[in-house]
């Protein structure tokens, strides 16, 4: 074991993690980078379709942008925030561009764009549909070229707090097995979003809700978790997402009849209306009888080769290696699946949490830009604004906190915890087991389509899987990349992730957005125009509320 | 679908910590990957499995593997395409890097050598206000080299980096390749004059296991292939390799055949006082040659029809500049 000692500490090496260390690095910070996988294996890289941005030099609006997200949001983002992330979006592209994104370009060499959901206009930038990828490895290129400090295959195992305020984290040294205290002044979470607390998930299996757990555990809110986006294009069977570029690039979306039923859903933005529409039209044409196997079908067909081929190569290998279907031959059948959390830490506009020295970016922060419903390619716009963001901020805060007093000694709660699970005799019970029950009653309870006694069966089930956590044991008693203690840690940050949600979703007595409950079936801006807060008290979570932020745009009917 | 995986294993912890062979028999379904098999076996059979996954979709580059002998994705490669008549699959760590524990293997080398080919864009002059113009053919041609997840496949199979660790190899190569490639960096010289140095890409023996096993399309030796090509047009002569693959073109072009008794000497450099040890040391192999009538003799004359090849090269020279 050992105390390592830093001004700031970033956690996790995603799209969001990655900036906030460079902008951090470029205020003069000492930063430390720390990942449980290498950064070039974070999840960011399943991004698929593109970042949206209103290039106002070639007579975009950045307010349309604004506008069409505070929508797309059902009115539960809050519009500062909104206004902010749209304002800078296009200077964010053109320097991610001159760091080396290989953007698709148009006839004349510049940047070219394509269509994406909910939006009127075509300003979704993009690489193919491996957006997510070209834009992490450039950051990490950025990350070698500035000799960033890197902790990798580093996990996390909770805050280290002094004086109220955070100052550093425990985490485990996965080559070792060894505990370590790294100290900050500032510790910022990027830790990504929550899907494995789904089964199934476009998510990829590292995706275990880590940062929101770990900030809810030092009592900073988590807000609008509730609001859990389902993919209307996710594969049958492992849940993989296929882009919605491929509906931006005009593929249709079809039922078993080969009917273009979105016709009845969103007559005018048809297959690109947002995404929670879309969901919800899709599985209400299964639940209907109009799918087949608990599926509809993406229609790539009239497209061609060609273009399927260039701009869509990597759902086309997807839908061949996992679907086995040609994408230019057959429509390839798939489903609403979860792939998106919207809620997270509750920031400000600079990633400031309510918790001293404590900061939060990308997919588990919740700035609330993304509301009831996030926009499809606004994710990955939200992590370079609000990732630079929250790095500049740490950075200039981390100046006036002086040395921090910790030691080794502070571990000992954490080396504790980790024994116990160490060291407890193995039963039959076990971490997969667990999650697999909490995905299923998650998927079923806290889906598409929600009512009372769903999601309260949902929360029982976490409260009793809570419960057999606490008599869990790691059945691999070794040192070395032990990833059986790993992801019995990641099973207990999702079981309280996953009660926040449930709980925050039977609180909201409304639908809105990704939240639509079959037994209150109508937006409620009287009563719940608000910001859910779950925070942990002294005798469990504690629910509050908080209003939504207004500037420009009134709350109006929402349709597509 | 009833599937045995046959494991090689590694615990660093154990008493004696030597690699052993496991067989795990696991009834699974048909579209079940080799990913979804180890998972299986972690989750269900034994939690002590280590492997290294994340996105199952072949994206995030961590599960590398060695699949039947030759390296692979998990998560890409189908176990019913792979398994033998019995069912059975064999599965190991990859190649040319130190085991961690089981199928977890020692990453470093490999982002060392990434390292080193200075994986950054490096832009000439002043940074335009707006996006640099590019050509569309350009960015479509470099998202092929982009495609590479770096998941390591390529090295664990490369056979010049079994004989030689100094070796680049085929992943940093590629790597090097998309700056090279890219009409927005400055560095272009520079980077070839590097990569023309030992280690480099004329270290390449051209044996395509890279293009065979890479799960992205990337081809590294193709591109080392115009590495290459880049690096002679840019006047680098001074290499063996450069010698070697223009003086047997320049024969080939002027006689029509090739003459190996002229190959190795024009190869090492016909006044190289710096490669005598090594064009010595080609001595015993060129006796042995030489006894079992295999050397041709000096004489290189023209072989009849040889001004049709001599047309080809000028067909595919196209015009002198």
């Amino acid at each position: 074991m050992a105390v390592y000692q830093h001004d700031v500490v970033v956690v996790g090496a995603g799209l969001a993690g990655m900036r906030a260390t460079l902008a951090a690095i470029q205020k003069g910070a000492d930063v430390a980078m720390i990942t449980k996988v290498h950064p070039v294996r974070s999840h960011s890289n399943a991004a698929q379709g593109g970042i949206n941005a209103a290039l106002t030099s070639r007579g975009d609006d950045w307010e349309e942008h604004a506008f069409e997200t505070v929508k797309g949001s059902d009115y539960l983002g809050d519009q500062d925030a909104i206004e902010v992330m749209c304002q800078e979006a296009g200077p964010a592209i053109i320097e991610m561009e001159h760091m080396g994104v290989i953007f698709n370009r148009d006839e004349e060499g510049r940047l070219g764009t394509r269509r994406f959901g909910g939006q009127q206009r075509a300003r979704t930038f993009f690489v193919a549909d491996i957006t997510g990828q070209a834009m992490l490895h450039v950051l990490y290129e950025q990350i070698v070229k500035a000799r960033a400090r890197v902790y990798e295959e580093w996990f996390v195992t909770s805050l280290v707090m002094e004086d109220g305020a955070v100052r550093g984290v425990a985490a485990l040294e996965m080559l070792t097995g060894q505990l370590h205290l790294i100290k900050g002044k500032a510790v910022i979470l990027c830790t990504g979003g929550t899907g494995r607390i789904y089964e199934p998930s476009t998510n990829g299996l590292i995706v275990t809700a880590d940062g929101q757990s770990l900030a809810y555990h030092v009592g900073a809110p988590l807000m609008d978790m509730e609001m859990v986006q389902y993919h209307p294009t996710t594969l049958k069977g492992n849940g993989i997402l296929m882009t919605e570029a491929a509906r931006g690039e005009g593929a249709y979306l079809i039922n078993k009849d080969g009917d273009r039923f979105m016709k009845t859903y969103a007559p005018n933005m048809m297959e690109l209306a947002s995404r929670d529409v879309v969901s919800r039209s899709e599985q209400t044409e299964i639940n209907e009888g109009r799918g087949v196997d608990d599926c509809v079908f993406l229609d790539l067909r009239h497209l061609g080769r060609e273009l399927i081929e260039t701009k869509l190569s990597y759902i086309n290998e997807v839908a061949l290696d996992f679907a086995n279907v040609n994408l230019a031959e057959k429509p390839v059948p798939i489903r609403p699946g979860n792939h998106y959390e919207m809620g997270g830490i509750k920031t400000d506009v600079n990633g400031r949490t309510s918790v001293r020295g404590l900061y939060a970016a990308g997919e588990c922060a919740c700035v609330s830009v993304h509301g009831g419903n996030r926009l499809g390619a606004n994710s990955l716009l939200d992590t370079i604004i609000f990732g630079r963001r929250a790095g500049e901020a740490a950075a200039g805060d981390a100046q006036e906190v002086g040395e921090s007093e910790l030691t080794e000694s502070a571990l000992s709660p954490e080396r504790e915890a980790i024994k116990k699970l160490m060291d407890r005799a193995p039963t039959s019970d076990t971490p997969a087991k667990i999650r697999l029950e909490m995905g299923r009653v998650m998927n079923e309870g806290v889906a598409v389509f929600r009512d009372e006694a769903g999601m309260q069966r949902a929360l029982r089930t976490i409260v009793e899987l809570k419960e057999r956590y606490s008599r869990l044991a790691v059945h691999d008693k070794g040192q070395v990349f032990n990833t059986n203690l790993i992801f019995a840690l990641e099973v207990g940050f999702m079981l309280d992730t996953a009660e926040a949600i449930c709980l925050g979703a039977i609180a909201r007595k409304e639908s809105r957005g990704a939240h639509f409950r079959t037994d209150f079936p109508k937006r409620d801006d009287e009563g719940f125009m608000k910001h859910t807060m779950v925070t942990m008290g002294p005798r469990g979570p504690e629910i509050s509320y908080t209003p939504v932020t207004v500037t420009k745009w009134k709350p109006q009917v929402r349709s597509y | 679908m009833r599937v045995t995986l046959d494991i090689g294993r590694f615990n660093p912890e154990a008493a004696d910590p030597k690699p052993y062979r496991q067989e795990f028999a696991l009834e699974v379904e048909e579209y079940y990957t080799v990913l979804d098999g180890l998972i299986h076996i972690r989750e269900y059979e034994d939690p002590t499995l280590a492997v290294r996954c994340s996105c199952r979709a072949s994206i995030c580059g961590s599960c590398a593997l060695r699949i039947n002998g030759h390296a692979g994705l998990g998560c890409k490669t189908k176990l019913i395409s792979v398994m033998d008549r019995n069912g059975r699959v064999r599965v190991d760590p990859v190649g040319n890097m130190a085991p961690v524990k089981d199928l977890v293997w020692d990453m470093k080398p490999f982002w060392d050598k990434i390292r080193a080919v200075e994986p950054y864009l490096q832009p000439e002059g002043p940074e335009p206000v707006e996006e640099y113009i590019a050509p569309q053919e350009a960015m479509l041609h470099l998202v092929g080299v982009m495609g590479c997840i770096m998941c390591g496949a390529c090295v664990s199979d490369c056979t010049v980096l079994e004989v030689d660790k100094n070796f680049l190899g085929p992943a940093a190569l590629a790597k090097a390749y998309r700056f090279v490639g890219d009409p927005r960096d400055g560095a272009t010289k520079g980077r070839l004059k590097r990569l023309n140095e030992y280690s480099g890409i004329w270290d390449c023996t051209r044996c395509m296991e890279c293009v065979q096993v890479c799960p992205k399309g990337v081809a590294p030796m193709e591109r080392i292939m115009v590495l290459r090509d880049k690096a002679i047009a840019a006047g680098m002569h001074g290499t063996n390799g450069a010698r070697h693959a223009e003086s047997f073109a320049e024969m080939v072009k002027h006689t029509g055949w090739l003459n190996e008794f002229w190959l190795v000497p024009r190869t090492y450099g016909m006044f190289n006082l710096m490669n005598l040890n090594a064009m010595f040391a080609a001595l015993p192999v060129a006796w042995r040659a030489l006894r079992r009538g295999k050397l041709p003799t000096p004489l290189h004359p023209k072989r009849e029809g040889a001004e049709h090849v001599r047309r080809i090269f000028e067909k595919v020279e196209g015009p002198k500049p």
